[in-house]
């Protein structure tokens, strides 16, 4: 199967991802949509790797990996805090740093 | 015999301290521990003559450094103090005037609450007036020139509760302000002329620096001599400084501050030497001024104005020797002795009658004093004959040969010179005869005292009795001695100065001295003398003492009302420097408010008005900022591919 169909995979996901992030109220959801992009970019990563036959997408990926699963654990517990203290988990509700 | 000049200067200002941080335990005493500083003072300068006159003339100068001031690098500035016949003249002058004014204001002061403080400050000016002559050079010099002016303004402002004294003294103190910045420019040309400002390496060199240089300097010099002296162009404060109390008007500003000008000029000769132009200037501001100063002095019903005029115009004749170079130095500092003797007397017996008559200053409500007070009258007599120059007393010696040395000068300039001095003299006898005959000639015409919301200084339980008149009475003897003493100097002190010539042979070694050369002889001078001081003795008699004097001043005509303005000082310094001044800082003002201001407000007014608009994009939704960043990512990312492509 030709490698290329993998990236508009990718792109298409990246695409569904950041529209998600864009257009959704919901903190989860729109967290979901960033995992949704990442995931959509390691695609991509992994892709490229195997069209140039060498190892540096692959390895990418894997960083990308960590510091998605670090990212997760520090942006949940923002969220779970952030819905603790407003009963809301919607990003619009939270502004009160604006002038 | 060295360590003796220091304390001169230590000891007033010793008496100064202790009376002025002494606080109100010292109120009963004060007076007497002022007093005892001034005659302390004058013992150790009648010590320090005597020393003086039993070595010969040439090695009679004393010099003691106390201190290093400021040693910087090449910089050297010294308390160093230089006793010379010009300063020793100047210090026994102070002391002893200083001593008696002292002893006078005893009595004139009793009554003040403030006393304690009158004297410490009495004691300051001593201080400051002795540092001004004993100092060897231009900086501790200007120390001096500083410390009188200071004292002298708070002085003139003792009764601050009156607020005519307040701007009189504020009034004296910006016009020396203008005379002193003339001073301190001159030292600093000086230093960069000759590399110090010690008198010696200073006069020594004068000769060979350039005559440019030498002009600056002392047209610098005549400016801060204008200012202590009240000469024109800088006379408009001398007047109003009359609203001190009459001693400090006797001290200061007759005997001894302002004839501080004439002393900076007659140390400076040498530098006036070497400066024709500067000499020039000094004449022409001496002629002026002792004409001007008549001139204002005839029109005043004020007695202590009147005696302001008056100085004005015997310090422009000063000025006016000590502009003609060594010709003119001796008699320069020998009227300003005699004038020291004559003036002062005068301005303590104008104290003495004011003291009798509730403080009444117009001459208009005096009349016929001559009965009620003998002493005050004698004296004030003796007084009058010397400022006029009556042969025989001090007056007659020392102006006479100040206007034989003015036509000495030789030329047209030496006739213009001998004429205005001569005109002086005339006018000279007739605004002191009329001040005589207003205030003890003819008949009473003494007007109850000031209702009481006039603020006099009498305390108000005693005026508050509506149409209180005068008791004119002889003043104590604490006040007529000092009077009694200085008359006696008026008297007999320009003879002595002349008996031999003891005088110019006393300072002829500091200033020099030379013989000028005369068209017209000494005694056609000395007569012409006599002529104008009859006739202007006879114009005022037949003005003021044939016919009764009204009470109110007559409206005038036009030349009148302008000398009664002090020939419009006030009014001309007020369109030209106070006019001037506004409409400066107005349009410099206006160019601040709209150029300067215009620029930094629109600079301001930019950025907030442009912020206030970037501020809508801070509206606070997370999902518009990530539309901005997918926005900013989609411009970068399209920005590279067509860098790419190009």
């Amino acid at each position: 199967m030709n490698p290329v169909n993998y990236l508009y995979l990718a792109a298409l996901l990246f695409t569904i991802g950041a529209t998600g992030v864009l257009i959704r109220r919901n903190a989860i959801v729109i967290f979901m949509c960033v995992e949704l992009m990442l995931n959509a970019c390691n695609l991509a990563f992994v892709t490229f790797s195997r069209m140039h036959g060498n190892l540096d997408g692959q390895i990418i990926a894997f960083f990308t990996m960590v510091v998605a699963a670090a990212e997760v654990v520090v942006g949940l517990a923002i969220i779970v805090t952030i819905f603790r203290s407003r009963h809301s988990a919607s990003v619009d509700d939270a502004g009160l740093l604006k002038l | 015999m060295e360590n003796l000049i220091g304390t001169l200067v230590l000891v007033p200002l010793l008496g100064a301290g202790v009376l002025l941080c002494g606080g109100r335990r010292l109120d009963r005493a004060g007076h007497w521990i002022g007093t005892f500083a001034a005659a302390l003072s004058f013992v150790i300068g009648v010590v320090l003559f005597a020393d003086m006159l039993g070595r010969s003339g040439e090695d009679r100068e004393l010099a003691a450094t106390v201190f290093s001031w400021v040693p910087v690098g090449g910089f050297r500035a010294d308390v160093g103090f230089q006793l010379d016949q010009l300063s020793m003249t100047f210090v026994l002058l102070i002391t002893g005037v200083g001593s008696l004014i002292h002893l006078y204001s005893v009595g004139y002061m009793a009554h003040d609450e403030r006393r304690r403080r009158f004297f410490g400050y009495l004691n300051l000016f001593l201080a400051a007036m002795l540092l001004l002559v004993l100092a060897d050079n231009y900086l501790l010099l200007y120390v001096g020139w500083e410390g009188v002016g200071l004292a002298s303004y708070l002085l003139i402002g003792f009764w601050q509760h009156k607020p005519s004294a307040a701007t009189a003294a504020k009034k004296a103190f910006l016009v020396n302000r203008v005379g002193d910045m003339g001073l301190s420019i001159a030292i600093m040309l000086m230093f960069t002329t000759f590399g110090t400002f010690a008198f010696g390496p200073v006069l020594e060199n004068a000769d060979k620096a350039g005559e440019g240089r030498l002009t600056a300097i002392g047209l610098l010099l005549l400016l801060a001599a204008c200012g202590k002296s009240a000469q024109v162009p800088l006379q408009s404060w001398l007047g109003d400084a009359m609203e001190g109390p009459t001693p400090v008007s006797a001290l200061i500003h007759a005997a001894t501050m302002v004839t501080a000008g004439v002393y900076l000029i007659t140390r400076s000769g040498a530098i006036f030497d070497g400066a024709p132009d500067a000499q020039t200037a000094v004449v022409t501001v001496g002629a002026v001024t002792l004409l001007f100063g008549a001139i204002v002095g005839c029109a005043k019903d004020d007695i202590k104005k009147a005696l302001a005029g008056s100085t004005m115009s015997q310090i422009g004749y000063m000025v006016l020797a000590a502009g003609l170079g060594p010709i003119g130095y001796p008699f320069a500092i020998m009227h300003l002795v005699t004038h020291g003797f004559f003036k002062a007397g005068l301005f303590l017996g104008a104290g003495s009658v004011m003291h009798a008559m509730n403080d009444e200053v117009d001459m208009r409500r005096y009349g016929g004093l001559r009965r009620y007070m003998p002493i005050t009258f004698v004296t004030f007599g003796l007084g009058y004959l010397a400022i006029i120059g009556f042969p025989g007393l001090s007056g007659f010696f020392s102006k006479d040969k100040i206007i034989e040395a003015a036509f000495a000068k030789g030329g047209t300039e030496g006739w213009i010179l001998g004429g205005a001095a001569l005109l002086g003299a005339a006018i000279t006898a007739y605004y002191m005869t009329r001040v005589m005959l207003l205030t003890f000639f003819g008949e009473k015409r003494w007007q109850p005292a000031p209702s009481p919301e006039e603020p006099g200084a009498e305390p108000a339980a005693e005026t508050r009795g509506e149409g209180r008149m005068p008791h004119p009475h002889e003043s104590p003897k604490v006040m007529t001695i000092p009077m009694i003493v200085l008359a006696a100097g008026s008297v007999l002190a320009g003879g002595l100065f002349s008996l031999n010539d003891a005088f110019l042979t006393w300072l002829e070694p500091v200033t020099g001295h030379e013989e000028g050369h005369s068209p017209v002889t000494a005694v056609q001078v000395t007569t012409a003398t006599l002529v104008v001081l009859f006739v202007g003795v006879a114009l005022a008699w037949a003005q003021y003492g044939r016919r009764p004097v009204p009470v109110t001043a007559p409206p005038g005509s036009l030349p009148v009302r302008i000398a009664r303005r002090d020939l419009l000082q006030d009014d001309i310094n007020h369109i030209v420097l106070v006019r001037g001044g506004e409409h400066l800082t107005r349009s410099l003002v206006y160019v601040d408010h709209t150029l300067v201001d215009g620029v930094v407000n629109g600079t301001a007014a930019a950025v907030g008005g442009l912020s206030g608009r970037m501020r809508r994009l801070q509206n606070g939704f997370a999902r518009s900022y990530a539309v901005s960043m997918f926005g900013g990512a989609a411009v970068l990312i399209a920005a590279t591919l067509l860098m790419r492509a190009v």
